[in-house]
């Protein structure tokens, strides 16, 4: 084993015992400077060749560098955009649509996961034979097989169901057919909609700002008041006459009203929160096991309940570890996105790399690529040291 | 709760000894299934819809198979999975491109790779050399095997490999190259030389924000653009290379959890017997970080297996590669679902056994702590 040493031999005794002390920490300043300045101009001349051979191999392929082609139209489709879009798009507008789909499908998967593996680790560390049981199985099929088996899985399954005529339906209200998944929806513009949706996003902040409200009083004045103004700017937006909800009906060959999710997105969906919620489940079961046993006798001894042993000591202890491994999932679950791609769900990296075949601007569009998951992941990292920072204020 | 306990007889001496197996599934259930009217109701709901998917697993696994048919048309009537389309197609999922005549070497070198990592779990083989020796031999073995040429045998490039094998060769060679390319960055995020650990912090940090996708498509398409053309070599090792990289990023968080676990004294005691720093960090400290970073380079090691799948993306005719072209082509066209299974078990029974074992492992070192 490495670990035992044998003794020391005076060739081992450094050689400047006897040195000047100031003389030998003047050397090594003067080292290190050296070391440092080599490897700096070592690696100013690694990236001055790349640039170079870079010019040297695009002018060879005929190829200009510079983000002028953005304004290009591209001359393309693909599969999914939430706002209006034509082959005649400019190569931005393509981009653009681009981010909005990684950003739509990561947040929807990050919640939908967090929301699912809360309950499936609380479910792996509940006592019951069942639960735990369906828990486990839960976690230990879907954690150990990779993400891109189980999307193009799905996506297989998903593409092989009845179409339109024999749909499966939920109650006559949902319908899932070869063709996506149709749902009813509210009549509304897309521009309410973001607005709600503005309005939605910046009232926890408004109201901590402007009221003493305590954080269950935020939380009720926001649930009953994004349900409202969703009413509101339905009644308001909505086309004359029309009603306020649509729901998906079978005419001939096809559903008329309502909305369809492509099954793409399904897929894209249903594969990363399965995933992503069996790993927030062990995180969360990691940190449901870490409080203290004697703080839940406490509760039972003072006559909680089990809900209010769960919400009002368990949790809030446990969120202390949960949130930094919560956020590295969070993380993975935007970068998942980018395999959206094996089964042609138009998110970023999809788009990206058809425009590097098309318009052969190669560096340009990866660096859009890497700028842009730089700055959705340092904003999730922002967030998350937020989060951290406001719990531990709040735990001692 | 002890009083009722007690009560049971569960609590005295006697009674233990006469504990017999059915009392104690008895308590289990009282305990876990019974302790009030409203958590049976719910457990044994759940375990009802458990039994019911495990019946239709085994109705459509077994039951109603068809194992021996030759022809995808015999599977017409079957009520369960057609598992002749695996049959049919096992050597193309497996193998991939490979030679027919051949397949013994790629079996053979398929052994080599799991035996490696087999062995690695043995606590005999925990030092650094030993483990070094292991997988440049278990690599090695691989590599002449599936070449050939060094070996006098048909000589088969690396365009030609795919299936399992390449998959289980991307993951050898990833966490070969990876492993101390992530000690080198671990060791230079703790440099004194400011130049040396903020070069490897950005690196590090960068790598890690970027999906693993864009990191390993910018190897495939973008590095050629960077790179003068006698530099460029083979599209695999590229990406190879960019794998490490990935593996190497996160690997040395994993080894920089097990510095910070070495109180600074023994550098110090180190330092004050006169060792040299080499022999500081080679015969007092690395041993130790190893010994630390052990459960999290398993997870490392067990998450870069399950990643690799996705090379199929940029272009790799990985095991799920050639499973989508097993049942790609007309006849065996209907059976998806047998092909996906059969590939998902493969890889489920591989992360699986790691996974336990490094649970396994986990708890033993916490043990070992106390």
């Amino acid at each position: 084993m490495p670990m035992s040493c044998g003794l020391i031999s005076p060739s081992d005794v450094p050689k400047g015992a006897n040195m000047d002390m100031t003389q030998q920490r003047q050397r090594n300043r003067q080292k290190r400077i050296v070391v440092q300045a080599v490897l700096l101009v070592l690696a100013i001349m690694v990236i001055f060749g790349a640039v170079s051979s870079a010019r040297a191999n695009l002018e060879e392929l005929g190829l200009s560098s510079g983000f002028g082609f953005l304004e290009r139209s591209t001359g393309w489709s693909y599969s999914f955009s939430l706002i209006e879009r034509s082959i005649d798009d400019t190569y931005a507008r393509t981009l653009t649509i681009g981010i909005m789909n990684t950003v739509f499908l990561g947040l929807i998967s990050i919640i939908l996961s967090t929301v699912l593996g809360f309950a499936i680790g609380t479910a792996r560390d509940a006592r019951g034979l069942g639960v735990n049981a369906a828990a486990t199985v839960f976690v230990q099929v879907f954690r150990n097989i990779p993400l891109i088996l189980q999307l193009v899985f799905w996506y297989a399954v998903l593409i092989h169901l009845p179409g339109p005529r024999q749909a499966i339906t939920m109650f006559d209200v949902a319908f899932l057919s070869n063709r996506g998944l149709m749902i009813p929806a509210l009549n509304l513009s897309l521009m309410a909609g973001a607005l709600v949706l503005a309005v939605a996003v910046a009232m926890p902040f408004l109201m901590r700002w402007l009221t003493a409200w305590s954080a269950s009083q935020r939380l009720k004045a926001w649930f009953v008041t994004v349900p409202v103004l969703l009413l509101l700017a339905t009644v308001a937006t909505r086309p004359e006459g029309a009603p306020l909800v649509t729901a998906p009906q079978l005419q001939g060959l096809r559903f008329v009203g309502g909305t369809i999710v492509s099954i793409e997105l399904v897929a894209m969906i249903l594969g990363i929160v399965l995933y992503g919620s069996a790993y927030i489940a062990e995180v969360v079961r990691g940190g449901l096991q870490e409080v203290p046993k004697g703080l839940v006798e406490a509760g039972k001894a003072v006559g909680l309940n089990s809900k209010d042993i769960w919400f009002r000591i368990k949790l809030p202890m446990a969120l202390r570890t949960i949130i930094p491994p919560l956020g590295n999932q969070w993380i993975f679950i935007m970068k998942a996105t980018t395999i959206g791609v094996a089964i042609g769900f138009s998110d970023l990296f999809m788009l990206i790399s058809t425009s590097i075949t098309q318009s052969g601007q190669t560096l340009e569009l990866i660096g859009i690529l890497m700028a842009v998951f730089l700055g959705i992941n340092y904003s999730i990292a922002q967030l998350v040291n937020w989060l951290n920072a406001r719990l531990q204020l709040k735990a001692h | 709760m002890a009083v009722s306990e007690f009560a049971n007889g569960t609590g005295s001496g006697a009674a233990l000894t006469r504990k017999t197996w059915i009392s104690r599934v008895g308590i289990t259930l009282r305990k876990r299934v019974f302790a009030s009217p409203d958590m049976a109701g719910l457990n044994i709901a759940l375990l009802l819809v458990l039994l019911w998917i495990v019946w239709k697993m085994i109705d459509w696994a077994f039951v109603g198979a068809v194992w021996g048919a030759d022809q995808a048309a015999e599977c017409k009537n079957a009520t369960g999975a057609c598992w002749s389309v695996i049959a049919a197609r096992h050597r193309l999922i497996l193998f991939g491109l490979y030679p027919y005549e051949e397949h013994w070497r790629s079996t053979l070198a398929c052994g080599a790779i799991i035996a490696t990592v087999a062995l690695s779990c043995l606590p005999a083989m925990w030092s650094g050399k030993r483990l070094a020796a292991l997988w440049v031999s278990g690599f090695a073995a691989y590599f002449l095997l599936m070449e050939g040429s060094l070996l006098g045998l048909t000589q088969v490039t690396t365009d030609q490999w795919g299936g399992l094998s390449l998959t289980l060769f991307l993951f050898a060679s990833v966490v070969l190259l990876g492993m101390p390319m992530g000690l080198g960055l671990a060791l230079a995020r703790r440099s004194d030389l400011p130049v040396v650990r903020g070069a490897a912090s950005l690196l590090v940090d960068f790598i890690r924000s970027l999906p693993l996708l864009t990191t390993l498509f910018t190897a495939a398409v973008v590095v050629p653009i960077l790179l003068p053309s006698w530099l460029q070599g083979d599209k695999i090792w590229r990406v190879i290379i960019a794998f490490a990289l990935f593996f190497a990023c996160y690997q040395a968080e994993v080894f920089r959890g097990g510095f910070q676990a070495i109180p600074k004294g023994q550098f110090e005691a180190g330092k004050a017997l006169g060792l040299s720093r080499l022999q500081v960090l080679g015969r007092i400290v690395l041993p130790q970080v190893f010994r630390h970073s052990l459960p999290g380079t398993i997870n490392m090691v067990v998450v870069t297996f399950k990643e690799t799948a996705i090379v199929i993306i940029i272009g790799f005719f990985d095991i799920l590669a050639s499973a989508n072209a097993a049942f790609g082509t007309g006849e065996w066209a209907p059976y998806y679902m047998e092909v996906y299974a059969f590939v998902g078990l493969i890889y489920w029974s591989f992360i699986f056994s790691l996974g336990q074992y490094g649970e396994y492992l986990k708890r033993r070192m916490a043990v070992a702590k106390h």
